[in-house]
């Protein structure tokens, strides 16, 4: 079970939180064109690397604040978590 | 022959004044408080537990504690019965039953015994190659042979009355064994302040300093190890753990740990649980686990009374019992000569066989001048006794050791045997440590770490007292310091021990000539030298694969005593080094865990939480028969007198359809939405229009996933500019919320909008039925509910008898209904006083049952037809969706196939007899008689007796479906043989203008 410290909490286990996915997909803005490449490749594909990844996590027993994480996923090293508006 | 195996030395382990009563295979015993059941059994002369798994050979005991691969026993009887339990970690308790297994019918006479008599028959691979062909033949024939002839213990079929704990530990070092490089690092450990826990897997700590002849500060090592625990306990920064064994090492230094917390006492006090599972999430984890010793291969080296030579030395020193009147000790190192020597203290001349051509350690120079006689060169070939062990073949090695010269026969009653020491790397390597190979001890030690774990000791290869001491003391400092910065340094204490020589490299021993018998390596799983020597002919070359063709070093004993020797026979047959063999896989848990423990508390009612709405005790006094919608529990339907469910189902939708219904929807999820850009947020989540939605109206809304597919459906009200009170189905409520504040955070945090759930805050009942209208006027005298002043959709704030109360004009059944929310905790008052007003109108409350028949009829999509497989089209939604703005998911419904004119819609199914009720999951046909497979056209998602028209209905969806209103088709359910014949019609069943929602 990982460690992960929700920026706002705190060190707290991975059973107070929910995983969210890439962190770096964009969602394309309301109210363009979107070829129908780019919005599959935003719905449905992911990359799958092994080593660092940079994901969202969503302490959802906890402050239900989403936030960023760098996590490799190869041996689950956290690198770092910070806020959606910071930098990872 | 009452514990006629008792040593004549006393200790200060075993409380003889306490005499315990216990049975084994039926037959009385008696034996102290302080031994194992395996002790109390050797100490009484028998050493005949089980049979083995594959052969059913005899077998008795090998080790002393986790290390015992044979002895396992069925513990307890009843309710309380456990099997494959080691009776080496088994402490005697008053009243104990334990009984053999694995045999049939009793352990002296097994048939299963034959096995060992066809051995031939059963070698490495016999599984694979035997059951291969045919394929029908293993439900039928070949399985339940191996599971009869194969079983182990039998699991209890009833419920475990004992209880189980869950407990979180945090610390900054975790220490676990507490042997002396165990209780240095912890004592150096909580002297510079950290939080520490030792943790020890038997009941004594101090683990080899209480059966090893050391001094330290120039006292025995035993009296340096009891004034260490004693000063640990006086710590408040230290929590120590016996009877605890750490068995997992998980990801981030979480550690788990059962203890085993009142198996050893009579009469446990009902509020402590049975044992408990620690979580220990550890800033460091210093790994002081010591050492197992190895087994030599000999012929028939199995038999009972043949032991580890440390073991013997054990039961004679914590459990004052013999092993054994006529010892052998075989041994390839000077370790064993510590129990030659402890048999020689109890007046008892053990024959020393070693392999080695001299040693002039000191443990063998004070054997050989207490009188012991000790032969080098010299080994075990073969031994006899059929049910225990009472002659040995030995004699000496030639000069390359790969055959005897002279073979003599002798008596023995035990053979101790020792071939140098294993550390055990089980959790470093669980941690994620790769080993490496050190030559100077034949065996793996950790390397490199991955997590923040430090191996100190006899686990580390540091085979001397002063090593273990001395890395104990330092990691015990510097881990801590790492945490506490205290720099405060314990003194390593002086210790004295006996200088020892290498040992032999040889740990298996010819054959005598003309035999062939066999030498087991791994006696849990029962593999033997012949059956690596196969598995390596039959050209399996990769450890991983050795291991699994003969399954040497699996299942609970994870090759405790025999993955290194089983290494160094195919390093031998491949004339390769061990490293370069390498090694597998240790996996949790370490040893046997319960299940009970590892369930904990969350077993029956509390394997979840139950969530009951505030009106429970109402529906509970009314005969409410419920159902589970998730964790809520919700009244199904309320039989009266002798009424089937089918009877008061209709009778309940009945109502609703001719007067009035009650129904407590407080389940349904709820959301509390502010600020500024509500309207704004609730306009790109739902498919159709909100930003004008006036205030004081409710409206219906769709959402998506951005994948197109229709997410949930709900009722949305605006109570001010930018306040609104959002409806989700009862099923959906957690997702919805992280839905909207995922999209609020991430995607769009330029939106000011705050949402929270507020699903307990109130508590809702539909009151529902062409009568409504009257009783609300009833309970709400103030209130005009003409249609002009309170339409469909409208929603009015409202006091019930003083009681803030919000009233929206809504339906989910079709009729003219209201929803009234009060304030939780007046739930029941609320309902109570409906019900009350509400008895001259007829009233009757109504479950999910006719909930559901009422919105079927009226064609209403619910949670089968949501099934995350269905876009808005699909289910008769696409009206709500909107083409004038964008939200989540629109994109997604341009998709070619999305779009197909032939794409299935939602339809209405009426069986063509008007009788039989269609099972909800049946597919559409053409036709139910053509060859398999059959085209499917769509399937049935839910099912109801339509109680307007008296005859069953169903809703599907149907390919086309739109264009096939009046055709007949096949919903057939070929599981259960059924076919009917349906007619299609329209999905609005009743009232399709949908006239009385708005009357
Ligand atoms: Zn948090």
């Amino acid at each position: 079970m990982l460690e992960i410290k929700c920026p706002f909490c705190g060190k707290r286990s991975q059973n107070e939180f929910a995983y969210g996915g890439d962190a770096t997909v964009k969602r394309p803005a309301l109210g363009q064109e979107v070829s129908t490449k780019d919005w599959d490749d935003f719905v449905y594909f992911r990359d799958n690397p092994r080593g660092k990844h940079s994901e969202l996590w969503h302490h959802i027993s906890g402050c239900r604040q989403w936030f960023k994480v760098s996590r490799d996923t190869a041996t689950h090293e956290i690198f770092k978590t910070v806020r959606l508006e910071e930098e990872l | 022959m009452s514990q006629s195996y008792r040593t004549k030395n006393i200790n200060s382990f075993l409380n003889k004044s306490k005499i315990i009563n216990f049975k084994f295979n039926g037959e009385s015993y008696l034996g102290y408080e302080g031994d194992t059941l395996a002790s109390a059994l050797i100490a009484n002369g028998i050493h005949l537990v089980g049979r083995s798994f594959k052969y059913h050979r005899p077998r008795g005991f090998l080790g002393v504690g986790v290390e015992e691969p044979n002895a396992m026993v069925q513990l307890h009887e009843g309710d309380r019965s456990e099997p494959n339990i080691i009776a080496t970690e088994v402490e005697l308790v008053e009243g104990l039953i334990a009984n053999s297994q694995n045999c049939w019918p009793s352990v002296k006479f097994d048939i299963g015994e034959v096995n060992n008599l066809l051995n031939r028959f059963f070698p490495a691979g016999f599984y694979y190659k035997t059951f291969m062909w045919p394929k029908s033949f293993w439900m039928k024939i070949y399985e339940p042979i191996i599971r009869r002839a194969a079983g182990m213990g039998v699991a209890s079929l009833t419920p475990d009355p004992d209880r189980y704990e869950h407990n979180y530990e945090h610390c900054d070092v975790l220490v676990v064994g507490s042997g002396p490089s165990g209780l240095a690092s912890a004592l150096a450990a909580a002297n510079n302040g950290a939080k520490v826990i030792l943790a020890e897997d038997k009941a004594h700590f101090g683990g080899s300093l209480l059966t090893d002849e050391v001094m330290i500060n120039n006292r025995p090592g035993t009296e340096w190890a009891e004034e260490t625990i004693k000063h640990l306990k006086s710590l408040p920064n230290v929590i120590l753990k016996n009877r605890s064994q750490v068995f997992g090492y998980y990801d981030h230094n979480m550690t788990v740990m059962f203890e085993r917390v009142s198996d050893h006492i009579e009469n446990p006090s009902k509020y402590a649980p049975r044992q408990r599972l620690h979580y220990i999430r550890a800033g460091e984890v210093i790994i002081s686990t010591g050492s197992i010793e190895r087994p030599l291969s000999f012929g028939n080296n199995d038999r009972p009374g043949i032991f580890l030579a440390s073991a013997a030395n054990e039961y004679m020193k914590i459990y004052e019992t013999l092993v054994g009147k006529n010892p052998i000790i075989f041994t390839n190192n000077d370790t064993a000569y510590l129990s030659a020597i402890e048999f020689k203290k109890n007046n008892i001349s053990p024959l020393v066989l070693d392999i080695r051509d001299s040693s002039s350690g000191d443990l063998v120079k004070e054997a050989q001048s207490l009188g012991i006689e000790v032969r080098f060169s010299s080994g075990v070939a073969n031994t006899k006794g059929h049910l225990k062990v009472n002659k040995a073949t030995i004699g000496k090695l030639n000069s390359s050791k790969d055959s005897f010269i002279d073979l003599e026969e002798i008596n023995c009653d035990c053979i101790c045997m020792s071939g140098g020491w294993t550390p055990t790397v089980h959790l470093s390597s669980q941690s994620g440590n790769k080993l490496k190979f050190d030559k100077n001890i034949d065996a793996f030690v950790p390397d490199k770490k991955k997590q923040k774990e430090t191996t100190v000791g006899s686990a580390n290869g540091s085979f001397t007292l002063k090593q273990s001491l001395e890395e104990g003391f330092q990691a015990g400092f510097d881990l801590s310091n790492l945490i506490t910065l205290k720099n405060i340094k314990t003194e390593v204490p002086v210790s004295k021990e006996s200088k020892t020589e290498t040992h032999e490299k040889i740990w298996c021993m010819p054959l005598p000539d003309g035999e062939n018998p066999k030498r087991f390596i791994d006696f849990q799983n029962d593999v033997a030298v012949s059956d690596v020597e196969l598995a390596v002919r039959e050209g399996f070359k990769s450890i991983e694969h050795i291991k699994r063709y003969t399954t040497l070093g699996m299942a609970g004993d994870q090759g405790k005593t025999s993955n290194l020797n089983g290494l160094q026979q195919v390093s031998n047959i491949q004339k390769k080094i061990v490293p370069e063999v390498g090694h597998t896989t240790f996996r949790p848990p370490y040893t046997p865990v319960t299940i009970g423990t590892i369930v904990g508390r969350e077993v029956g009612n509390h394997f979840q939480p139950t969530r009951k709405t505030p009106t429970h005790k109402w529906h509970e006094e009314n005969n409410a028969v419920y159902t589970n919608a998730g964790l809520w529990l919700r009244p199904r339907y309320y039989p009266r007198g002798n009424e089937s469910m089918f009877e008061a189902v209709n009778r309940e939708a009945l109502n609703v359809r001719k007067n009035v219904g009650i129904c407590d929807v407080t389940s349904l999820g709820k959301i509390d939405i502010k600020g500024p850009d509500s309207a704004e947020l609730l306009n790109r989540v739902y498919t159709n229009a909100w930003m004008k939605l006036p205030i004081g109206k409710a409206r219906y809304g769709v959402m998506l996933r951005e994948d197109g597919m229709v997410f949930d459906d709900g009722t949305t009200t605006r109570l001010s500019e930018n306040h609104f009170h959002m409806t989700t189905t009862t099923a959906q409520a957690a997702n919805v919320l992280a839905h909207l504040e995922y999209y609020l955070q991430v995607v769009w945090p330029e939106l000011k909008v705050n949402v929270v759930s507020s699903t307990e805050q109130f508590s809702g009942a539909a009151v529902a039925g062409p009568k409504s209208r009257d009783l609300m006027k009833k309970l709400f005298p103030n209130i005009d509910f003409s249609t002009e002043n309170f339409p469909f959709m409208g929603v009015k704030d409202a006091e019930i008898v003083g009681v803030k109360a919000k009233i929206y004009r809504i339906s989910f059944s079709g009729e003219l209904a209201y929803e009234v929310n009060v304030d939780s905790n007046y739930g029941l008052f609320m309902w109570s006083e409906i019900i009350k007003a509400g008895e001259e109108f007829g009233i009757q409350p109504y479950g999910t049952e006719a909930l559901a028949t009422l919105r079927i009829e009226m064609g209403h999509v619910s949670g089968p037809e949501l099934d995350g497989r269905a876009v808005p089209y699909d289910i008769g939604l696409h009206g709500m969706v909107s083409q004038k703005k964008d939200f989540i998911g629109k994109r997604s419904l341009e998709k070619l196939a999305y779009n197909d004119p032939e794409r299935q819609t939602l339809v209405g199914l009426v069986p063509v007899d008007k009788k039989t009720k269609i099972p909800e999951g049946s597919h559409l046909v053409e036709d139910d008689k053509v060859k398999l497979p059959n085209p499917k056209l769509g399937h049935v998602s839910s099912s109801c007796w339509s109680v307007e028209y008296n005859n069953p209905f169903s809703i599907a969806v149907l390919k086309d479906g739109k264009n096939k209103i009046g055709k007949k088709l096949f919903a057939v359910a070929p599981l259960k043989n059924i076919s009917i014949l349906v007619e299609v019609v329209p999905p609005h069943y009743v009232d399709p203008k949908g006239e009385r929602v708005r009357a």
